[in-house]
């Protein structure tokens, strides 16, 4: 094992930011490589900048590296003009940590957040000179493994992956380990790869799709199953259940270059309760599990003193929830006015007047805008998505905000959504057009941006059985947006050309069939698919004409109850009648209440797993929660079955 | 108190840009727990001024920031020792302080201050056309050197030779007084330049781009410019050159 440093050196001046390939931050180890130890590579399939800052592969690198029996790196995706040289001289993807060669690590472990870096993970696999096929690999090549979201739908992704992890990752690479350490042990001799793999299988969480065998009916599915004995017909996701005693990062990563999110972050819960439907990130991390606020300050005050930051952002799904957050910040923005004193970021902030009162109380001197995510034009449409939000909390809460000095507030929202009409879409404006009035009371420069995306349904949800609008679609309704806001006076829009939702979706649900078309897509040089200079959606509809395949089975189209879906073998932990009682709920337009303060709906995830929400205010935070004490009348039926939360063993 | 403090940036760090030290700088002062004064204003700024920007893939033995400290912290000129030390340790591997003074709020900025830098650098030979030692040669005998440079978008024909105030190769002493560790694997013709950094300046790669030979596409420079250290910043006190941190002449040492 030799480092590639100075194979690498001389090129490094010769590309555009060098700084993404050298290491060197603060928190980095100096890796202790040793006999007998299992070597994880943590790679994110994205550029250094973007991936550097990403919590989850902070967290397990620092986790692993504290074991006496594993040793982890880092790697990024190097940027195209690196990718070139190093091809054109043999050069394979090394890790930033010490620059030693991929290959010479026993497990590549890929963190997805995102399905549109699929094709980035074929060319990282394909530049550590590991066979980009599963089946072609020999014991002595690494183990392929991803985790992350978009690991939720790991079928299109099955050909080229040895392991898929589902959850959470803290307890479950100290198990991969000790599977792989026994391996190493035993020589990795050939046709041992099998064997470690089904002993992996064996792991809670862990899946392993060449165990697995798709059978179809034409184009559906018609049924799943294991090839083996002994090995799970279900794969169910893993969570942590206290995150208390998951006190990470403790060491955290501080760049020497600039990156997105360049200030220290202090996860304050995990999960997110509030049942929007369109969001696969909290379907997936359920139950609530909230960091004790005491830990929440210390690691604030030991993470600025070991990084040098002045800047802390809170994050989780919806940071104004966390029970503590009131005295968190008092304890750590004494006085904001004072030199020195952190600054606090809140992502995620929820549409109501207490939330804009933290913002205030945080945001010091700085009153640059405000951003709040209705997510829909209309109440109508926010029932079906299950964002209860009405007219009167947004303007509250946009009327608290120009009254607290700022000056422009920006909106999200998507689009696309299931039974959205043009009144819908329309209303986006019309919100807009509301706050602005409501600006303008307190002052003249008052402007609204409204943010709009495309709508992309996936795996895990209430939505996975929604056909998604086509890419003409999304572009005509993203036009309706557009025209209004030219008639509309303090208004703008900003949007994305929506071409890259039919790659997004594509590989979002589909099935082993797709992993074809992204090869193929990665073959034809269609990298850093998020990228949109990069993004060229005649690449994706010319590898599924190629392979016979059909954007509309895969994309557009309304699946039924009865279909097997593509994850059907993998859980969540949320039961199928449950998502499919809240997509009829959905239709229904009815709203569902946040499972933290009301009764359970016996979703699935706390009764399956033994956990359960660990909250530490029984009653819902100041400024009201998702449909909590709010009068959703003007809903339908109820069509979901509610039980007590004594009733479920979780108590 | 304004204090003037030289560092090192050496080995990986090199591929750092400017705008990245100067956050380096920013969390380090934080880290090693030193109160700079802030501006005022909406959004106040530590009170920090660099010199020169080092070109990305550059090292040097003598990078200069000027920090005014607040004035509440109390730091005395004795406590300058420690802050040193104090800031070597956070400063992240590959960079730390190689000197340190209190800085008179006279002294002219060094910004405008430093009017010529000394560099060391590795130049490969080139395959075919003369080599570096005539190359130099050439260029000392001449009364113009002329390079095109683009301004505005437009190619410009420079004349830079009045810019290269000195020009040879470098000597045994010279190189066995350079940290043991920064050639590493690296080879070349080892040139000492000091170049002007008035007007436009020129940077080390341009010096390169008229020594090696002319090619049809045009070289990159890093092709050549194996390594490349900056050992001296200079100002100019009454009529000779002078270094910046220490004010010592030019011809008493090369390296401070
Ligand atoms: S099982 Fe019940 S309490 Fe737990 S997340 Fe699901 S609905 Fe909420």
């Amino acid at each position: 094992m030799t480092s590639l440093w100075s194979r690498l050196e001389p090129l490094l001046a010769r590309v555009r930011k060098p700084a993404r390939y050298i290491g060197c931050e603060d928190g980095a180890i100096v890796p202790q490589h040793g006999h007998g130890k299992v070597a994880w590579l943590l790679a994110y399939p994205d550029v250094y900048e973007v991936g550097l800052p990403n919590q989850g592969l902070q967290i397990l690198y620092e986790i692993l590296n504290e074991r006496p029996d594993a040793v982890a790196e880092r790697t990024y995706a190097p940027w195209v003009d690196l990718e070139a040289l190093m091809r054109e001289r043999g050069i394979p993807l090394f890790s930033v940590d010490s620059h030693r060669a991929a290959e010479d690590f026993d497990i590549l472990a890929f963190n997805l957040s995102s399905e549109l870096v699929f094709t980035n993970l074929l060319n990282m696999v394909d530049l550590a000179g590991v066979p980009v096929r599963a089946e072609l690999r020999s014991p002595t090549d690494p183990i392929v493994m991803i985790g992350g979201h978009a690991a939720f739908n790991p079928e299109p992704m099955a050909d080229f992956i040895d392991v898929a992890v589902l959850g959470e990752g803290e307890e479950v690479i100290g198990e991969i380990t000790e599977v792989v350490r026994e391996w190493k042990a035993s020589g990795r001799t050939e046709g041992s790869r099998l064997a470690v793999l089904k002993a992996l299988a064996q792991i809670p969480g862990v899946y392993v799709p060449s165990l697995y065998g798709v059978e179809y009916d034409g184009d559906h599915i018609r049924e799943i199953k294991p090839l083996y004995a002994g090995v799970p017909e279900r794969v169910m996701k893993r969570t942590v259940s206290d995150l208390g005693d998951w006190d990470y990062p403790r060491n955290p990563l501080a760049p020497i270059t600039e990156v997105v999110h360049d200030r220290l972050a202090v996860e304050v819960f995990r999960g997110c309760t509030r049942g929007c439907r369109f969001c696969q990130a909290g379907m997936i991390t359920r139950p609530v599990r909230e960091r004790p606020a005491e830990q929440v300050r210390s690691m604030i005050v030991d993470g600025l003193q070991r990084t040098g930051y002045n800047e802390v952002s809170l994050t989780s799904l919806s940071t104004a929830d966390f029970s503590g957050i009131e005295s968190v910040i008092s304890s750590i923005v004494p006085d904001p006015t004072a030199c020195g004193a952190p600054t606090v970021s809140l992502p995620s902030l929820r549409v109501d007047a207490f939330t804009v009162g933290l913002a205030a109380k945080v945001a010091g001197g700085r009153r640059s805008g405000l951003t709040f995510a209705p997510e829909a034009g209309t109440w109508r449409l926010r029932t079906v998505i299950n964002k209860l939000i009405t007219e009167e909390d947004l303007y509250g809460a946009v009327e608290s905000a120009f009254a607290s000095g700022w000056s422009r507030a920006k909106l999200y929202f998507l689009t696309g959504l299931p039974t959205e009409t043009d009144i819908d879409t329309q209303g986006i404006i019309d919100l807009a057009a509301g706050c602005v009035a409501v600006g303008k009371r307190h002052t003249g420069r008052a402007n609204v941006t409204v943010s709009i995306g495309g709508f992309v349904p996936k795996s895990h949800t209430p939505f996975q059985w929604f056909g998604q609008n086509s890419v003409p679609e999304l572009r005509r309704k993203i036009g309706l947006v557009r025209d209004a806001a030219t008639k509309t006076k303090g208004v703008n829009v900003k949007w994305h050309d929506p071409s890259a939702s039919l790659a997004e979706g594509l590989a979002s649900r589909g099935d082993r069939r797709i992993g074809a078309v992204i090869e193929r897509v990665w073959r034809d040089g269609g990298v850093f698919q998020e990228w949109s200079e990069y993004f060229k959606l005649d690449r994706w509809l010319d590898a599924m004409a190629a392979e016979g395949l059909s954007p509309d089975f895969y994309i557009t189209r309304h699946r039924d109850e009865k279909e097997i879906l593509p994850w059907h073998h993998l859980s969540a932990g949320l039961h199928q009648d449950f998502l499919w009682q809240d997509w009829r709920a959905s239709l229904n337009e009815f709203g569902l209440e946040d499972c933290r303060w009301t009764p359970c709906y016996d979703c699935g995830v706390c009764t399956g797993d033994g956990l359960e929400h660990i909250v530490a205010s029984p009653i819902p935070p100041a400024g009201g929660s998702q449909g909590t004490g709010q009068d959703l009348s003007r809903g339908g039926i109820t069509p979901v079955t509610l039980r007590s939360k004594s009733s479920v063993g979780a108590s | 108190m304004k204090i003037r403090v030289s560092y090192s940036k050496l080995g990986k760090i090199r591929f750092t840009g400017h705008r990245d030290v100067a956050h380096m700088w920013e969390r380090s002062l934080r880290k090693a727990g030193i109160a700079v004064a802030m501006s005022v204003g909406f959004t106040p700024r530590p009170k920090m001024a660099f010199g020169l920007a080092l070109p990305t893939g550059a090292e040097s033995l003598v990078e200069l920031i000027d920090i005014t400290l607040d004035p509440a912290s109390g730091v005395t000129a004795d406590q300058l020792d420690s802050i040193a030390d104090r800031l070597s340790t956070s400063l992240p591997v590959g960079m730390s302080v190689t000197g340190i003074r209190e800085c008179a709020g006279t002294e002219v900025s060094l910004q405008e201050g430093v009017v010529a830098t000394t560099w060391i650098m590795l130049v490969a030979e080139p395959d075919g056309g003369p080599d570096i030692a005539s190359a130099i040669e050439r260029v000392n005998n001449s009364a113009e050197v002329l390079l095109s440079r683009e301004r505005k978008g437009e190619k410009h024909l420079d004349n830079i030779r009045p810019g290269i105030l000195e020009l040879r190769s470098a000597d045994a002493e010279l190189m066995s007084s350079l940290p043991a560790d920064w050639i590493g694997e690296s080879v070349g013709h080892a040139i000492v330049a000091v170049l002007t950094t008035s007007g436009r300046g020129i940077r080390p790669t341009e010096l390169v781009e008229v020594l090696v030979p002319e090619s049809d596409p045009p070289i990159n420079p890093w092709d050549h410019l194996n390594r490349v250290l900056r050992i001296n910043q200079w100002i100019e006190r009454d009529g000779e050159r002078v270094d910046v941190l220490t004010g010592r002449a030019a011809h008493t040492s090369v390296s401070a």
